[in-house]
């Protein structure tokens, strides 16, 4: 029977290794000899060098880029595909200079194995070790090393094996066990396809055999996994009298039935699976981890895109603020402690910090251990973070794609991370900067009481939430009218104030909501100390904000009128009023529940 | 899962993403197989709808069949059509078939010039009215700043370094070698304000892949890619003066995909028909640098 070409399985291979230790050459002549070139393609290079004077360069295949061949160096990694009789490869050809490091590990994140290449006369050098350790941290368990340009060592079979053993040993430490370490010269064509005749004294396979021998990942592992469905959005596209309301996502591992019990996390929310969404497929009753779904869920729930829903009856994973995690950073700036980056982890996007760095691997001598207090570019290390607002995530080790993240400093992505270890309800970085706020705080000549007593009432954070176009904004108003009326000292603060001055550097479009609801409690925090009713209107929708700003205002109080229903299930509401409701009444309401000495 | 179904899985992750993050979004639809295929994975990822509209960059120079094809599936599947122009040049008759200028500028004056201002929103944009079943000009003058392109790593060097989210500054140029890490499935999702971006969704697919989905799903594709009994066939859509035809007498998606699978291309880049990459020593690389798809 003949078989479909893709269902052939296709493995991704990243190549990777010090800088010239002959990456673009090994897969230059790799296509070559498997015959994978476009026509013409080799002589066409060929003469292209000929007619610069140049020697011809078998990496001129994959350097495509202009500035690449006049360096003689690879910039970004290329993307090649080719197959042999037995599968197709995806093979990624990624730079070994330093300075474009991200381009590696952007290439490396992507495969499922890695091919280290070794220059047998330089030996082990520092991308050596750091692409070695870096593979191990991105996941990838598949690794053959290269040692190559054998040629020039007379295929030495004694500096071979020193080469072999050293490596080996570096490669432990991350407990990283490669499946072979195979002599060869990509120049010549050396144990390329066939084992060669110039190393007799070589016994293994030749490159091409050993990739053979990959093995393509496979998802029953990942099927047999609990469920984790990170909600990438809610979709409710009204078009042609569409009422569905879809959770879309990717599973991510586990799989889903009809009729299963879900847990949302880290809100909490429960509900149960009513249909499997897709479009132009069977209907269907199971999806599994690997599908890009929607399911429609009963009864109805609000919950926001990150959200992670996984099934009530499985192990659940940890929701917690605070963890362990390798770290591999990028950054032009560096990582330090005190600023807030954004965490991406799954569908979720969390403002989060460094809280310490506990060890440090260096690449330029033996990956030996340092302490510091940062992470500069290049650099890896084990790290404390904690993040603003809890996450659900598992440990690396258990779900691989539930336990591994981004960091990203000023729009960039700027570091890396796989999370080792909860280290949730040791500490707190927040309270402990809220308790350290207060306790250092300096005061004017008043006192609180003071103003309250000339004012004649407390100091008040009166917080309208609900959907958009509920009439917030009118009752928000209507009450600053009554309690100026009052003789109170109050102030509203439209929201869009704050977009345009205060918050105008937090970008429109990629908000950093984390950030924009601190800012907020922080400024509630001054103007309460002012002695002011200050009054604002939000469309919350994370439950969590709420216990943010409350902590946030601390010592003073914080009053939440929910306008509308209260879909997402925001806790801590002080007073319910409809959609629309009369705002002179609502405002009667609100003041009546402030105690006024005056009324 | 088959990996034609892994790749799918992926394209609508990324297109949800996108979707997710960026307000000024729209797809570009040449009308060839991949960008059909692009737009047949949007309605995947949204359940049959398409939230985000669609622009398509006539030269004038296109056949005239797949004018007609845009048409007919903006009106069968409600797509939000918006189509722009090069005006000026067109008038002027700044192009290669008039014999004013080579073939690279002419792309840079029809496609590249043309894509730009029709992004920014500087050159009037025309949009398919469902109702009066016919273009009349746009209202809307704002920048489209995150642009989804149906490019595959396998078509050609250049295309092969991509980021699947790819930054371009204002003047849409491409800092090839300072391009943004992709972890995992993380890509670069905050944009400083005045970013412009470009998604690939399909930068994994191969030109055989594409086939092979069109085929699964049945996808409605149009038949200049198929031999009308002349013993040739498009492999690539562009304009006309600049598409040259291969020889083959496939007339199904199912003889296509066997004429791939023979290796009968596999020798011959696919672009091969389309002669302005030919007078670029780089390849397409100064033209991409410069913002052509
Ligand atoms: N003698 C000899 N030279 C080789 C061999 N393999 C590669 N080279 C040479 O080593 C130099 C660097 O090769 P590349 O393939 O560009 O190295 P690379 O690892 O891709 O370099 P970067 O991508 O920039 O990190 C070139 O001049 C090659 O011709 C080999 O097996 N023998
Ligand atoms: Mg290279």
């Amino acid at each position: 029977m003949k078989t479909n070409q893709s269902e052939k399985k296709r493995i991704s291979v990243v190549i990777v290794g010090h800088v010239d230790h002959g990456k673009s050459t090994l897969l230059g002549r790799l296509l070559a000899e498997t015959g994978s070139l476009p026509q013409g393609k080799l002589e066409q290079v060929k003469a292209l060098c000929a007619k610069n004077a140049k020697p011809f360069e078998y990496a001129f295949l994959l350097d495509a880029l202009k500035d690449e061949q006049e360096q003689g160096i690879t910039i970004d990694a290329a993307r090649i595909f080719f197959q042999t009789p037995k599968r197709h490869y995806a093979i990624i050809d990624a730079p070994g200079h330093i300075e474009f490091l991200k381009n590696m590990v952007t290439g490396a994140a992507h495969a499922q194995a890695a091919l280290i290449v070794i220059d047998a006369k330089e030996g082990i050098q520092e991308n050596t070790r750091r692409h070695g350790y870096l593979v191990s941290m991105l996941g990838l368990k598949q690794v053959i090393v290269v040692i190559n340009k054998m040629d020039l060592i007379q295929y030495d079979q004694e500096s071979f094996e020193k080469t072999q053993a050293e490596y080996r040993e570096f490669l432990s430490r991350f407990k990283l066990e490669p499946l072979a370490f195979i002599p060869i010269s990509a120049f010549e064509g050396e144990n390329m396809i066939h084992n060669s005749e110039q190393m007799p004294w070589y016994q293994g396979n030749s490159l091409l055999t050993q990739f053979d021998k990959l093995e393509a990942s496979s998802t029953d592992e990942l099927v047999a996994a609990p469920l984790r469905f990170p909600l990438q959005g809610v979709y409710k596209f009204t078009e042609e009298g569409d009422e569905r309301r879809i959770f879309a996502g990717t599973l991510e591992s586990g799989s889903a039935q009809v009729g299963d019990k879900v847990i949302f996390l880290p809100s909490g929310k429960q509900s149960q699976i009513k249909s499997i969404e897709e479009f132009n497929r069977p209907a269907a009753t199971r999806a599994q981890a690997g599908q890009a779904v929607g399911f429609t869920l009963s009864p109805q729930v609000y919950v926001q895109p990150g959200e992670l829903m996984v099934k009530a009856k499985e192990p659940q994973p940890k929701v917690g603020n605070r963890f362990r995690a390798n770290i591999f950073w990028m950054g032009r700036t560096p990582l330090i402690q005190g600023k807030r980056y954004k965490l991406k982890i799954a569908a979720k996007r969390v403002s989060v910090k460094l809280v310490e760095v506990l060890s440090l691997i260096d690449a330029s001598d033996t990956g030996s251990i340092q302490k510091k207090q940062q992470l500069d570019r290049h650099d890896v290390a084990e790290c404390l973070l904690e993040t603003l607002k809890p996450i659900a995530f598992d440990l690396y080790d258990e779900i691989d794609s539930l336990g591994r993240f981004v960091l990203v400093d000023d729009y960039e992505i700027a570091g890396g991370g796989i999370i080792i270890e909860d280290r949730t309800g040791q500490g707190d970085l927040f309270s402990e900067q809220i308790r350290h706020r207060e306790e250092a705080r300096v005061l004017g000549w008043l006192r609180q009481p003071d103003r309250e007593k000339r004012q004649g009432h407390k100091a008040r954070f009166i917080l309208f939430i609900g959907d958009f176009s509920q009439g917030k904004r009118k009752m928000a108003a209507a009450t600053e009218k009554l309690l100026f009326e009052h003789q109170a000292n109050t102030y509203f603060m439209a929201y869009t104030n704050l977009n345009l001055g205060l918050d105008s550097d937090l970008a429109a479009i990629a908000s950093d909501s984390d950030e924009e609801v601190r800012r907020l409690g922080e400024l509630a925090r001054l103007m309460t100390d002012a002695g002011m009713i200050f009054i604002t209107c939000l469309s919350l929708q994370d439950p969590y904000d709420i216990e943010l700003l409350k902590q946030i205002t601390l010592p003073n109080e914080i009053f939440v009128v929910s306008v509308g229903e209260n879909r997402w299930n925001i806790p801590g509401v002080s007073l319910e009023v409809a959609a629309h409701a009369n705002e002179g009444a609502v405002a009667q309401q609100i003041v009546a529940a402030l105690e006024f000495k005056t009324l | 899962m088959n990996q034609i179904e892994q790749l799918e899985a992926k394209s609508i992750y990324i297109l949800r993403e996108a979707y997710r993050d960026f307000k000024n979004l729209v797809m570009l639809w040449s009308i060839g197989k991949d960008s059909t295929v692009l737009l047949w994975l949007a309605r995947k990822a949204f359940f049959g709808h398409v939230p985000i509209p669609l622009l398509h960059i006539d030269t004038h120079y296109k056949m005239p069949e797949m004018i007609r094809y845009r048409d007919e599936m903006a009106a069968k599947w409600k797509l939000n059509m918006i189509y722009g122009e090069n005006k000026v040049a067109l008038e002027k008759k700044l192009t290669f078939p008039d014999g004013n200028v080579d073939r690279l500028t002419c792309c840079r004056n029809l496609k590249s010039a043309a894509l730009k201002h029709t992004l920014s929103g500087e050159w009037p944009r025309m949009r398919f009215n469902h109702q009066l079943g016919d273009y009349e000009p746009d209202q809307n003058k704002e920048a489209y700043t995150g642009v989804i392109v149906g490019v595959r790593a396998d078509e050609e060097g250049s295309r092969s370094k991509e980021r699947v989210f790819a930054p371009r500054d204002e003047e849409s140029d491409w800092n090839v070698g300072d391009q943004p890490p992709e972890l995992w499935n993380q890509y670069k999702t905050d944009f400083a304000p005045g970013t412009h971006l470009r998604i690939h969704p399909l930068l994994d697919w191969t030109e055989l892949n594409i086939w092979e989905y069109i085929q699964k799903e049945q996808i409605p594709i149009i038949d200049l890619y198929f031999d009308q009994g002349e013993g040739t066939r498009c492999r690539s859509l562009g304009c006309w003066p600049c598409t040259g035809k291969v020889e083959s007498t496939a007339r199904t998606v199912a003889e296509v995909i066997e004429e791939l699978k023979t290796g009968k291309f596999a020798n011959i880049a696919e672009r091969s028909g389309r002669a302005q990459d030919k007078e670029d020593g780089g390849g397409l690389e100064s033209l991409r640098r410069e913002g052509y798809m």
